[in-house]
């Protein structure tokens, strides 16, 4: 009986990937454990080994091919005496096993051309930062960390990173990829797993005149070394009365990944912005993460610089030359709009800019601001795009006690109460630990759908 | 403890003085201002250093400039010894703008980046890995200074030590641990706190060397800091050492110390005391006169008199000091 091979999801957050190369061909005899194929997640590539046994019968995506979503079927694996040709009716009810597919040429099998998903139109390009017409190129979040990073290591040879799986084994989510080649294990420093350990090695060499990454691989770890990041980096400066500062980039993914459950989706954002002496960085496009990167690492104060996992892959212009900086404390208007203004950061802009998108169809003009920084936060470009609009809505994706939006709608209501039309609307994540279920995880997340009917209920609409 | 050596070292009369003086400098410092504190002029924690002195004083004979040192909130001596000005860390303690932090930093955290001394910690332990990052700077920039990094008893027992240990060693980092052992984490004693009661043992388990020294007689201290930092220097990564010291204070101002006796406080005072030591040595060898060493007491009294006066006189820090220093 022939059985399907489907495309594997091989991450948490995998939706289609690369089939870097085949490893057996067409009648060769498969073993279960066998390893068939090698696969190219966003993150690394990754053997896939065989499930089943029998004679693999048909390839149906060739080697190369990318954008292959996951379980699409990628090849055919026949029983003994079998062959491709044959129409060996399916079972009644079987399961995923498709016999009527067998025959089915390749060209059926969803193929996408390019290995990345297509840059995000209206994101905010060309922005504020840069005059019309410079020249951009097409990069992903992660390529473009990476290359601020590559850029400031080698402006200024006091720039080292360090953390869990920096260097050989290329970055848990290949941020780092190609870093130690560049620069050597001396600067791309593998560290054991010891978040607070590093975290205070990382504090101490900035006061011994280093200007550290610490990567966290996520920044649910940066619980075990928030004593560091908090009460050695942050403080220090003004506990000495000026003479210590600390020259210190905390970055790694934040918030909510796909799937991961409790312990492993949280937005500490609202965390770190509450203490004075930290900056905070929470980036959306690629262009804020090499510009806020590259800021970030130059700046004399410690920065905790808040990734996400699921935009690491996402792809956006960024300037195509020159040294591109984005500087701390200025926000960008993602869409210009005159009905309500929509704050948000990181992930959220996403959520807010889908969400204008829809509410352009109602005829509601939403205007998207991107806060880029949390620490220090850009008042006046919320508070003018407010005072237009008459009326805010802020979307983030961490809890609703104390959040960003809590704060931002505090200052609204001091600073511009005589323009508001209609109370400020917070949209936040859920006051519940993360659930592992797909359909809890969903309604646990801030989605666009929420954010239509918060701007839908402030234009009394 | 050991026991105090029986027969004179081989030290000169300069020598000795130089540690005499130094040593006398920290008590006297620290009596002041136990009394500044009850006067109401010192506030918060206050955490004396009075008993301790042999190991800064020792530990800073075996260093060279530019060699960096880090420790807890029990700081004042270890300011003192590396050669911070007495008024400036007496105006800190009363919270005046002629304190090394202009006032903002108090007794457990203050900084001298010019004497590379590094705080002044007041999170039990975190100044363990902090002092191994400061190591790494030195190691990645090439030279060939040590930091010295010391911590308590208590401490020794807080995870971070050991993450740090871990990396110190497998990076070969240029960092001395100093473990003040003076037998008591604030009101437990190490007995109390852990079976593995040497604590400069526990570095074996990561490949570091260490061993445990007389912490109450400053020319031991000096001999194993030297041979310690000479270990460092050589590029054979961190080295432990565990002093055994004792405290005669309370753990801070408002500590009765009814977890031990009087008598044990009185015994190692009587026999162990440091200052006495150097003394004992100094007039028995018949290198130096009481008179000599009168006029020396009389000279430190009057540089501590001096700080506290001028920690008295300095103003508090302006208010608009509020908001200065939180961003570089």
């Amino acid at each position: 009986m022939a059985t399907e091979v489907l495309m594997p999801a091989l991450s948490p957050t995998m939706e289609e990937g690369t089939l870097a190369k085949w490893l057996v061909k067409e009648g060769d005899r498969v073993k279960s454990g066998q390893i068939i194929a090698e696969i190219e997640t966003d993150k690394a590539t990754m053997e896939f080994e065989a499930v089943d046994e029998g004679i693999l019968g048909k390839i149906l995506v060739p080697e190369g091919t990318a954008g292959v979503k996951v379980n699409t079927p990628i090849a055919v694996l026949m029983d003994e005496g079998e062959s491709v040709g044959d129409t060996t009716p399916a079972p009644a009810a079987a399961s995923s096993v498709a016999t009527a597919q067998v025959a089915a040429p390749p060209t059926l099998v969803e193929v996408r051309a390019e290995a990345r998903p297509a840059p995000v139109a209206a994101a905010g390009w060309p922005h504020s930062d840069l005059p019309e017409g410079t020249p951009t190129k097409t990069m992903t979040v992660r390529e473009a960390l990476r290359e601020a990073m590559a850029e400031e290591m080698r402006a200024d040879p006091t720039v080292f990173l360090m953390g869990e799986e920096v260097g050989e084994y290329q970055g848990a989510y290949k941020i780092s990829q190609g870093l130690l080649d560049e620069f050597g294990a001396r600067r791309v420093v593998d560290t054991p797993i010891t978040e607070m350990g590093f975290a205070g090695i990382g504090v101490g060499a900035a006061w011994g005149g280093l200007k550290p990454i610490v990567e966290f691989m996520t920044f649910n770890f940066s619980m075990q070394a928030i004593d560091h990041i908090i009460n050695s980096a942050a403080k220090t400066l003004y506990m000495s009365g000026g003479q210590m500062g600390s020259p210190i980039v905390f970055r790694g993914p934040n918030g909510a990944a796909a799937r991961v459950a409790a312990q492993h989706s949280q937005d500490f954002a609202a965390w770190y912005a509450a203490i004075p002496g930290l900056k905070v960085c929470m980036p959306y496009t690629a262009a804020d993460a090499k510009g806020l990167l590259k800021t970030a690492i130059r700046d004399p104060n410690p920065v905790v610089f808040l990734e996400n996992e699921i935009l690491y892959g996402r792809s956006f212009e960024v300037p195509a030359e020159g040294d591109f900086t984005i500087p701390f404390g200025k926000a960008s208007i993602l869409r210009p709009g005159s009905d309500v203004t929509v704050v948000s950061f990181g992930i959220g802009c996403s959520h807010a800019m889908s969400a204008a998108e829809e509410l352009a169809k109602d005829g509601i003009s939403a205007e998207v601001v991107n806060l880029r920084t949390l620490r220090p936060i850009d008042y006046d470009t919320v508070l003018a795009s407010v005072m237009k609009t008459n009326r805010c809505v802020t979307v983030e994706e961490g809890f609703p006690v104390g959040s960003i939006g809590d704060h931002l709608a505090s200052t609204i209501m001091q600073r511009a109460f005589d323009y508001l039309d209609a109370p400020v609307v917070t949209c936040t994540g859920k006051d519940v630990p993360m659930p592992y279920a797909a359909n809890l995880e969903r309604f646990a997340l801030i989605t666009p759908a929420e954010v239509v009917a918060a701007v839908k209920s402030v234009c009394y609409r | 403890m050991a026991k105090k050596p029986e027969t004179r070292p081989n030290v000169s009369k300069e020598e000795l003085l130089k540690y005499y003086r130094e040593m006398l400098l920290i008590r006297r410092f620290e009596e002041k201002a136990g009394q500044l504190y009850g006067m109401g002029l010192i506030g918060g924690f206050c955490h004396l250093y009075i008993g301790q002195e042999a190991v800064v004083v020792g530990l800073e004979a075996a260093a060279k400039p530019g060699d960096k040192r880090i420790t807890s909130y029990r700081d004042h001596g270890h300011m003192l010894a590396c050669g911070m000005d007495p008024k400036g860390v007496m105006a800190e303690l009363t919270g005046r703008i002629g304190g090394y932090s202009k006032g903002k930093g108090g007794s457990m955290h203050m900084f001298s980046k010019e004497k590379h001394f590094y705080g002044g910690h007041g999170i039990v332990g975190a100044q363990v890995p902090l002092g191994a990052g400061l190591a790494f700077a030195d190691k990645y920039l090439g030279n060939d200074n040590v930091t010295f990094t010391y911590f308590g008893d208590g401490a020794a027992n807080q995870g971070q030590v050991y993450e740090t240990y871990n990396m110190a060693e497998l990076w070969a980092l240029p960092v001395v641990f100093v473990i003040e052992n003076n037998q008591y984490a604030m009101g437990t004693s190490v007995k109390r706190s852990t079976k593995s009661t040497t604590l400069y043992g526990r570095g074996l388990a990561y490949g570091i060397p260490g061993e445990q020294v007389d912490g109450m007689d400053v020319l031991a201290v000096k001999a194993a800091g030297e041979k310690a930092v000479a270990h460092c220097r050589a590029g054979n990564g961190p080295y432990i050492l565990e002093m055994m010291t004792y405290r005669y204070r309370g753990h801070s101002m408002s500590d009765p110390a009814k977890y031990r006796t009087r008598e044990e406080v009185e015994k190692i005072k009587t026999e162990k005391d440091c200052i006495e030591h150097v003394r004992d040595l100094l007039t028995q060898g018949g290198l130096a006169s009481d008179e000599e060493l009168k006029a020396i007491d009389r000279e430190i009294k009057a540089i501590v008199n001096e700080s506290a006066e001028f920690a008295k006189e300095s103003p508090e820090p302006p208010l608009d000091e509020l908001w200065t220093d939180i961003y570089a």
